[in-house]
This record gives C-alpha cells, structure tokens and sequence, in this order.
C-alpha cells in the first residue's frame, strides 16, 4: 500500500427549471402554495390524463447545454418505474439513454475543469411530510403528500468523477449554480430546492483504480455539500485502513449530527424497469431553435470575472476573492460602468466587493454614474475611507445622487493637519493610562484612540491621518 | 319489450335520429326516453351497462332540443344517444374500468371524445361492462360480472367493449364507444352483429382513455350501420394537443366515398386472416370477397407472413405498457385502499385486493418482460417485430388497396369456455392484433352467419390514413350482406 489517500466525487446536481409553467401540464410552475391546490388531472397522474411537452422547458435545457459546452441532441423520453407514493403515476418521466445534452465541461475559478457527462429533462416529485411524534419517518403515524412540484421541470447535471476534494465539490456546485442563474433557467435558490446536490464518493490510493462508491442525497446547501463529502471520505478511509471494505449504497446525509447513515445498499437498489415513454413523441429541436437557446445565454460568470479582472491588471489574490464576490453578486457591470466612467479599478472593485452586499437588491439598482463619481473623490483624497463609505451608503439608499452635495450636506470637508494634531494631544493628556499602554506596544489602543478622535470631529478625521499622528507621537 | 325485439334490424341509424331531431320530427328529449326504456326492459339480462346516467343524459337531451327550438343547429349527432365504454372519463359520472380498484372513481374531467360527442348533439346514456382494463376477449373479465350475447345468453358477447357491442346489438343505443388495443372494438362487433371500426393509431385522441397499453390503445365506435361509423368518426377525429400522439395533419374524410362502388378497386384476401379460422367464418370470408369481385373489384390473394408473430409479439408489448400504466393504482390517491401497517404494504394488500387475475397476469408478464436483463430479449425484439409487420404490411399494400379477412377465428363461443384457458382466449384477438401493432385502420363489417347463426363479422384493413379507401370497401361488403338477407333469408347454411 502506497501514497495518499485520494478523494474522488462526481456530483448530479438537479435544477428546477423557471419556467411559467411544469414540464407536463398547464399548472403554474410556482414554489410556496398551499399544499394540492397547484395541481390538475396531469400532474396529478389521474387515470387517462397525457403528458404534453412544455417547450420552454426544452429551451432552457438547450441554455443549460450551451453554457456547459455540451453538444444537443435529438432525445426522447423515458418511464422510470418505481412505487413512491409522492410519485402520482408511480413512474417518472426521464431521459435516458437519449438525453437532450451530452458531453460538456464546467471551468472552476481556481482554473480547474470538471467534465459533464449529461444533463437531462425530468419532472419532479411532489413531497411527503411524516406526521407523528417524532417527525421521523420510521416513527411516523402517518404521511400527507404534497402534490404542488410534480411535475415541476427538472434538469440534472451529471459531472464526470473528476473533482478531488470537498472544497472542489463546493467550488463546482457554486460556480454551477452561478451559471445557471446566468442562463435564465434556474434562480438557484438551494434553501428553496430549486437546486438539490447527490455526491458520489469514493476513496483511492492515488493513481490506483477507482473505489466502491456511496451516493450521498439530501445536500441542500453548499455547506452541507462539503461537510458531507469531507466526512463521507473520512468514514471510508477510516474503513478501509481498518481493514474493511466498502460497500456501494445509497446514504442520506443528516446535517445535525454532521454524518452519513445507510439507506440501502446496492442489492436492494430498484430496478426502474427503463422504457419508451409511449405518451410522448421523440425530440428533435431544429438547427435554428437550438441556436436561437444558445443565443439567449447570458454573459457566463467565467467570462465576466475575466473581465472584471482585466480591469485590475494583474489582481492579487485578494483582489481574485474580490472579482469572484462582485461577479457572485451581479455587481461586476457596475464596476464596469464605474471604471469606464472614470473610476480607478482597484478602488471600485473594493468598494463593490465589501460595501454592497448587504443591501444587494438596492445596490444593483445604484446609478453607475454616481458610484464612479464618489470613488473618484475617494481616491483623490478629498473624502476619507469613513466618509466614502458613509456616502456610499447614502448613495444606495437613494438609488444614486451627487456624492459632493451628500459629503457637503455632512459635513465631509477635511480637516486642517493642525486642527487633528490638536485633537489627539488633547487626547492623550486625557488618557494617560492607555497612552502608555500603546508606548509600551500595546499596538491595539491605537484603535481606542482613532474612536476617540472619531467621536471628537464627528467621524470627519481620516483615520490614517490619525494612525499616521499616533506613530509619529510615539515616536 | 324483450331484448330480443329490441335487437331487430328495425332500431333506426345514428344518421336517421340526427336527421329526426336536427329537423323537428323528433325531439332528443323522445329519443332518449325510447333508449331508457329499452336499457330497462332488457338490461336486467344483458348486462351491457354498468352505469346508466339518466340525469346527465337527461340535461344533454334537453340541450340538445332548447337548441333546436332556438333554431340553432345542435351537430351532425344531434340527439343521438350514446353508450361509453367504461374506461372513458366522464366528469362526474363514475369511471371504474370494471375493476374494484378504481370503485367510486368519479373524474373530475371529459375525455376529449366525450367533449367531441356532446359538442355534435349527442346524448351520453351511460357507461358500458367491459373486461378489467380492456384485459380479455369476452368481457368476463369484469368485476362487476360479465355482460350476456344479446342473441344468445349462453354466450359472451367478446370483448373487450362487450359492453358497447351488446348495447349497440340489443337496440339500446345506435352508438358505443369502445377501445381497441389489440381488438376490442371489432371483435365484439364481430361478435355481437355490429359494425366496428379501429381508426389509424393518432387519429383519434386518448386524453381520457384510461390507459392500457399507450402505444396500441386507440378509441373507435360501434355502430349498425357503416355510414354511421364514419359520421361518428368524423366528429371524434382530429388532432387534439392534449395527446402528444394525435396526429398533427386533418383527419382523412372518413364518409366520402361510401356510394363509389369498388369498382376497379384492389383486393387482397389475406391468407392469415382466414387460415386457422372455424370453417364457417372463412366461407363467409370467402363470400364477402366473391361479392366485392361481382360489383367490379380486382381479387387477388395476399400472405403477410409476419402477421404470424403479432399474437406473440403483442403479449409482449401489452403487458409491459400495462405494468407501468396500472402501476398508479396504489391506494394512495384514489380508487380502492386497503388500509396497512407501512405504505409498502398498503400497496400491496390494495392491489392483491383490487385487481383480477388477468390483470395481475398481465402486470406480471409486463414487469418481467421490462426487468434488466430481459428487456432487449423481449420488450426490445417485440418492438422489432413490430418494425417488421409495417414492413410486411407495406409490401402488400404495394399490389393491393386493402385487405380482407375474418376478424375473429369463430362466432361468439359459450360463457365460461375460455375462461380457465388464457392461451384460447388470447387466440381469439389473433386476426385483429396486426392492425394495432402497425397502427393501421381496420373495420369490422357483419355478414352473415355462422352455423350456429350467430353473426360473422368480415374485417377490412387499411394502411395508415387509408380510412376513406377502407369505408369505401367496408360499404360494399354491408351491401354485399343486405343483398345476401334479401336472397338466403334468415338461415345461413354452414360451410
Ligand atoms: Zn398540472
């Protein structure tokens, strides 16, 4: 036995797709209502009803391919058989060995490549809430079916075994669902399930053969991804230096006690009994329908970071976070716009990145024009970072407006040198204690000070003015 | 009024009551008091309904008649009663496929047939017996229990809309509806002394047909007449974008060309369908086709080998679309449940308690034919077999129009016969089965009668779309047979 313990995981990712209305039927495609009034003969399997193909569905399937770089196909549908009681016909329709997409690749931000081996077209499942005591199914007393999702239009996303680490895991599900917001096909609200992850993972020596696999479900965020992936490959590998072996099954990941428990095993696992879906007839969009999808893709978060970064030169590792938060955010065409209107880069890209997310919806309507303007200032020192902040925030409330009235209206004007030296020597005849606290290296009071000067000038000192006085006092 | 009166020649065609009722004569109101009388008198021993609907129908009639005195014009099936299998959805009125498992089921909706009836003026009267399912050839397979022969209550009336046949035969309605998955409308119509007719697969929409085997299933009417199944054809037709299957392109003018004669025409008398059928049968084949030569057609006999393999193939493919389509039936939703410790179990006691054994056969067969492993050695080569019959069919019509055999190896055989004996009773669908694997018209005219007396029905097919050229044939045999009435008489000699 030699080298490493290597973690191999493949992720099937199922997106719900937007559309107005479910795969199959003419209910609206809409999450929240209350439980079996989103529902018709169709959905709900009712004996007679037919399926009849929603075609935005197949165009945002057909978006969904042109931004993995997967080649679409003529496909067609399959039955896949098994008893579930949220499942109203008992089958799901699928594809299957004929998916509408088929090959592909997902680009990380760290520069990795994850291949994608398919991404089909399939209806969702309603849902079973267990009532009882204890919530838990074995214990239930009894199930209610919701029916609302059946037949929601579903994507899933097969990647190829190549990721290699939790964190990977994480980086592919989030810079994937980043694309399919970018598409138009799924609003990537994992807490909503519109986006749910299976992770198939295994262990190996490296550069041995592959190893006994486990299919972990139920991973509704990104966190719980990575938790699960890192825990399942430690419980394998615990296994396996144990001397045991690894069995393939399926296993449900519970978030609270942060492990995986078994479900069933390979022996017990369905046979779905695959076959034609006889209600429905092939698929085949034509060469200028799949081109008319491939056009409505937007900008792909691959290409704006780049963008974003070219702006910057040649960006930091700080600044490749700050690109990837402002791209995740959507904010990057208003960097764009605030750098083309005169704004320096790396100022506008610090500012984006850390001052607007926590108002995002009111950020993303921020007049470009005024951004620029009040980081101009800012880099040309005539406000300090405490007061551009300060405006930025006003600017955003209000949607935009002149940053220099706003700073005037403050009272945002520099203070005199003179003026802040008098104010820190008043300062420290004031607080002698911790004045020698800082002498003797306590550098931490330096923070203590700055707060005071604050308080004293009503937030107008620039703070590395300050620090810049308190060193030269020390001194 | 006894069955047997009401079963005499005189009941008037769905074209006649139309004509009555569009024109005042009659109201629809009259009508269908006269069906509701006969269904009283003479269901008790019959058996043909399951459910008679006596205020829906009640309402329609009345429609149908304020429309006539508003001086609109109420449809081409203006007032005509009409009897529906009961695998058809109607809203409001049950719909239970003759099985315990969906007892009570009342569908919140119309099949698009149903909507297509009432928007001609017809009248629903009720919903017809039927074998579970569509699964049988004798409607003995129903829950509820079997409907009788109207001529002969010793013997089944087919299957399996022996329903609609038996309703249509004994008088009470001029029109049923059935389907026809590997032929259940023509051989009871066979049977039953009626006309038949499967429509090419798409024509006809299945929203609303309970599903038995989706890619074979297709909706047809039983009437008395042949015109009168292409008038209610012409109404039922058309593509509907609720059945992602119906056909996008019109639907073929079913009724032009009934007068034209077969002057010229091309027959081919199709060896498989009269090799292995009982000696009466095929002499009445036989005759059908003398008579089509007489009135000016060219007769030339055709094998299509491949039709051998149908029975075979269709036991196959049936099956395994049954499983998946009656896989809904769990308790869970509607319908019958048997109430259990787990859902699992729940699932299992209420199908062992809802379904009959020829379901559960099927259903087994199905789920074995589609399992890993087995699938491209059944389902798989089946569905090549059936690549294989279009072929075939293809290089007959090349030399002929159409084709004309028995549709049934006998006449109605006696109550209980075939019930112990599933491969007997598979046999009698083994003339019928090609048409459904190709997707192709066919159309089963009476003529004449076999030894016992009992009706000999006479199949027309046709390549897909070719329901014109079909009726045009299927006309000339009802004539064929009239004429024959007119010269033998009621007694038919043996072969
Ligand atoms: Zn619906």
């Amino acid at each position: 036995m030699s080298g490493e313990w290597e973690t191999v995981v493949g992720l099937e990712v199922h997106c719900e797709l937007r559309t107005r209305t479910k795969l199959f039927c003419a209910c609206p495609n809409v999450f929240g209502e209350e439980p079996n009034t989103n529902v018709c003969p169709v959905c709900l399997g009712l004996p007679g009803s037919l399926p009849v193909l929603n075609e935005e569905a197949v165009e945002l399937a057909m978006r969904i391919g042109a931004a993995l770089h997967a080649e679409v196909r003529p496909s067609s549908f399959y039955r896949k058989n098994y008893f579930y009681p949220d499942m109203p016909k008992d089958y799901q329709i699928s594809q299957y060995d004929e998916p509408i997409n088929v090959g592909g690749h997902l680009d990380l931000p760290d520069g990795s490549r994850v291949g994608i081996v398919r991404a089909h077209l399939e209806e969702d499942t309603g849902k079973t809430a267990h009532l009882g005591e204890t919530g838990r199914i074995h214990a239930a007393d009894y199930s209610l079916v919701d029916y609302n999702r059946s037949g929601v239009p579903l994507v899933e996303i097969v990647s190829e075994p190549d990721i290699r680490s939790a964190a990977q895991a994480r980086a592919y599900a989030a810079e994937l669902r980043a694309v399919l917001v970018a598409t138009g096909a799924s609003d990537g609200k994992m807490e909503e399930g519109s986006m749910r992850v299976d992770a198939n993972v295994s262990v190996r020596r490296a550069g041995a053969e592959l190893g006994t696999r486990c299919e972990i479900k139920n991973l509704n965020s990104l966190r719980s991804l990575a938790r699960a992936v890192e825990h399942e490959a430690a419980r394998q590998v615990a296994l396996l230096e144990a001397g045991g072996v690894v069995v393939q099954e399926t296993r449900h990941w519970d978030e609270q006690a942060g492990r995986t428990i078994s479900m069933r095993s390979k022996e017990e696992a369905f046979d779905y009994r695959y076959f034609p879906e006889p209600d429905l007839v092939p698929l085949a969009p034509d060469e200028a329908w799949r081109q008319r999808a491939a056009a409505a893709v937007g900008r792909l978060p691959a290409e704006r970071r780049r963008g974003l970064a070219g702006l910057v030169g040649e960006p930091t590792p700080a600044q490749v976070d700050q690109v990837q938060a402002v791209v995740d955010l959507g904010l990057d065409e208003l960097v764009v716009a605030a750098v083309s209107a005169g704004a320096p880069a790396t100022l506008a890209l610090a500012r984006a990145a850390n001052e607007l997310a926590a108002d995002l919806e009111a950020a993303l309507a921020l007049d470009p024009g005024s951004f620029a303007a009040l980081v101009v200032l800012e880099a040309r020192g005539e406000l300090t970072a405490t007061q551009s902040k300060a405006v930025l925030a006003e600017l955003v409330a209000a949607g935009g407006g002149d940053p220099v009235s706003i700073a005037a209206a403050r009272g945002f004007e520099s203070l005199s040198d003179e003026f802040l030296r008098d104010v820190v020597g008043q300062l420290i005849e004031a607080n002698p204690g911790e004045w020698g606290r800082f002498c003797e290296g306590e550098d931490k009071l330096a923070g203590f000070f700055t707060g005071q000067v604050m308080k004293a000038t009503g937030g107008k000192a620039d703070g590395k003015a300050v620090a810049a006085e308190l060193r030269r006092r020390r001194n | 009024m006894s069955a047997a009166a009401a079963a005499g020649a005189a009941a008037p065609s769905a074209a006649a009551i139309a004509a009555a009722v569009r024109s005042g004569e009659r109201t629809a109101g009259g009508v269908l008091d006269a069906s509701l009388a006969a269904i009283a008198a003479g269901d008790g021993e019959v058996h043909a309904f399951l459910h008679v609907a006596s205020d829906a129908a009640r309402a329609d009639a009345e429609a149908v008649d304020a429309a006539v005195t508003a001086g609109r014009d109420p449809g081409p099936l203006a007032g005509v009663p009409v009897a529906l299998k009961d695998n058809l959805c109607t809203r409001g009125v049950p719909t239970t496929c003759a099985s315990k498992i969906l007892d009570g089921w009342v569908p919140p909706y119309d099949a698009t047939v149903v909507e297509r009836l009432r928007a001609a003026g017809a009248v629903v009267v009720g919903k017809t017996n039927m074998d579970e399912f569509a699964m049988g050839s004798s409607t003995e397979n129903s829950a509820v229990g079997p409907t009788r022969h109207p001529k002969d209550r010793t013997r089944v009336p087919g299957g399996s809309s022996g329903g609609s046949a038996a309703a249509v035969a004994a008088g009470f309605v001029p029109v049923g509806l059935g389907s026809d998955t590997g032929g259940s409308v023509r051989q009871p119509a066979a049977l039953c002394g009626t006309v038949g007719l499967k429509p090419t697969y798409g024509v006809v929409s299945r929203y609303g047909l309970v599903a038995f085997a989706s890619s074979l299933d297709q909706i047809g009417p039983m009437t008395t007449t042949v015109a009168d199944a292409a008038l209610v054809l012409e109404v039922i037709a058309g593509h509907d974008r609720r059945d992602s299957t119906s056909l996008a392109e019109p639907p073929p003018p079913a009724g032009r060309s009934l007068d034209r004669g077969v002057e010229g025409l091309r027959i081919g008398l199709c060896r498989e369908l009269v090799d292995g059928t009982a000696p009466d049968v095929a002499a009445r084949v036989r005759e059908a086709v003398e008579a089509l030569a007489a009135a000016g057609a060219t007769v030339e006999e055709v094998s299509v080998p491949e039709m051998r393999y149908g029975l075979s193939a269709y036991y196959l493919i049936a099956p395994a679309e049954a499983s998946s389509n009656l896989a809904r039936y769990d308790g869970v939703r509607y319908g019958l449940r048997v109430d259990a410790p787990d859902v699992a179990s729940m699932n299992t006691a209420t199908r062992t308690a809802g379904f009959g054994p020829e379901v559960k056969r099927r259903i087994m067969l199905g789920t074995y034919a589609l399992s890993a492993g087995y699938y491209d050695a059944y389902y798989g080569k089946a569905q090549r077999v059936r690549t294989l019959m279009i072929e075939a069919f293809a290089r007959a019509y090349a030399t002929v129009d159409v084709l004309v055999g028995a549709t049934a190896p006998t006449t109605a055989f006696p109550l209980g016969e075939r019930v112990d004996d599933p491969m007997a009773m598979y046999m009698s669908d083994v003339c019928t089965i090609p048409s459904n694997l190709a997707g192709h018209p066919a159309i089963s005219v009476p003529f004449g009668s076999g030894a016992d007396g009992l009706p000999v029905g006479v199949q027309v097919l046709a390549p897909a779309l070719g329901e014109e050229r079909m009726f045009q044939v299927a006309a000339a045999v009802e004539r064929a047979a009239a004429e024959r009435r007119g010269t033998a008489g009621a007694g038919e000699a043996g072969a």
